[in-house]
């Protein structure tokens, strides 16, 4: 972990990994989405409505994953000053941001026939969206310093301090009566049936290479501004 | 230049455990407010003022379910206690005998629910209708009755 602080050691290894996770991700979507979406059998009481699990379900992992990553990397970045930690959580809270509205639009979508309403108020719906809005605020204050290392402080503390609704939204469907039905995983295993479980890891490796490449893209991008800056500052020194 | 890092990580630490103690006593005290809707069991227990709305959840009762024109009259069950409700209007696609539905509205004076919205609930169980018929074939089907969904759903059936 310590070895990766240094940024130009993390470009070497960055550009190794990432055309190899682009890769797999377009593999992922090329045979995920189809079968997703056309060849998986429908459900026995939603029918073809299913399918919109297949996006929904890995949106909603990945809208929690990649907070967890950010408040990894915020933590590491207060404690240990690692400016690549910083780096890779700033870049993940668009991802995830998206990610997080992704997962929102189509539970809507999917409630508006299932249930009967597209949006209630209940424990798992609200705090989806307080995740939402953390997101947008780790943005919105990250940038609303003068000094961008103060705002990264910042921003770092609300990211550590937001990451207790991660255990609330994975548990409020356990803890408290809800609309939305509990997860697919359990203490006595996955409530899907094995025929719907290729394509559902499908589109969540398609949506975890997707974030692997775009935060890779986003870091290196990051390190090179910084040291252009540095090289600026040396000429003109 | 260690001892600052070592404190910095203690700050954290004992930040975060502050915190998350905060947010757990906040959520506990806001528990009646935070849950979605109450069981049967539950609305027996409580004493509502006349014309308060609040939110019923169950399983409609097999053999419950009566239409006349707009207007639908059906039990819903936590197994233990069972509640009429009353309803006009457009029921959605998955209520069935069986299903677990979220009632809003309230309770009129003869006992009966008088609801205004009804929400149909599913559960965490997707599979093709072909292997739902092979279960139902084989007489291990659980779905229908109020026993599986009751425990399924952890939060129904348990106040």
């Amino acid at each position: 972990m310590h070895a990766l602080a240094n940024p130009t050691r993390f470009l070497k290894l960055a550009a190794t990994i990432q055309p190899w996770a682009a890769g797999l991700c377009i593999l992922c979507f090329l045979f995920g989405l189809p079968i997703a979406l056309l060849f998986s059998p429908p459900d026995y009481q939603q029918g073809d409505t299913v399918r919109i699990m297949y996006i929904h379900v890995p949106a909603a992992w990945m809208g929690l994953f990649c907070y967890g990553v950010m408040a990894a990397g915020s933590a590491s970045y207060l404690i240990w000053r690692h400016p690549v930690a910083n780096m890779i959580a700033k870049s993940s809270a668009p991802i995830g941001a998206m990610f997080t509205a992704l997962c929102l639009l189509t539970g809507m979508l999917w409630g508006q026939p299932m249930w009967g309403t597209p949006w209630v108020w209940d424990a798992r719906l609200t705090s989806m969206l307080v995740l939402f809005f953390l997101y947008l605020g780790y943005i919105a204050l990250g940038g609303a310093f003068d000094s961008p290392e103060q705002g990264d402080k910042a921003a770092a503390i609300l990211a550590l301090v937001g990451s207790v609704n991660l255990p609330i939204i994975k548990f409020s469907v356990d803890w408290w009566n809800s609309l939305h039905q509990p997860s697919i995983f359990s203490m006595a295993g996955i409530s899907v049936d094995a025929a719907m479980l290729p394509p559902l890891f499908l589109m969540v490796g398609a949506f975890q290479l997707y974030y692997v490449v775009v935060v890779l893209m986003s870091v290196r991008a990051q390190v090179l501004t910084a040291k252009i800056r540095a090289a600026k500052l040396m000429r003109t020194t | 230049m260690a001892k600052r890092k070592t404190q910095r990580l203690y700050f954290i630490l004992l930040g975060g455990l502050a915190v998350a103690t905060g947010v757990a006593l906040v959520l506990t005290a806001f528990e009646d407010s935070i849950v979605f809707f109450y069981s049967p069991t539950e609305i027996s227990q409580q004493t509502l003022s006349p014309g308060q709305r609040i939110r019923i959840g169950g399983l409609v009762e097999t053999g419950s379910v009566n239409a006349e024109g707009e207007t639908t009259t059906f039990s819903v069950t936590d197994t233990a206690e069972s509640l009429n409700i009353v309803y006009r209007g457009i029921l959605p696609d998955l209520f069935r005998e069986g299903q677990g539905i979220v009632a809003e509205g309230y309770m009129l004076a003869s006992g009966t629910f008088q609801a205004s919205d009804v929400l149909a609930k599913h559960d965490e169980t997707y599979m093709p209708p072909e292997v739902a018929d092979a279960i139902k074939a084989a007489g291990e089907w659980r779905g229908d009755e109020p026993q599986q969904e009751a425990t399924s759903n952890s939060t129904m059936a348990s106040p």
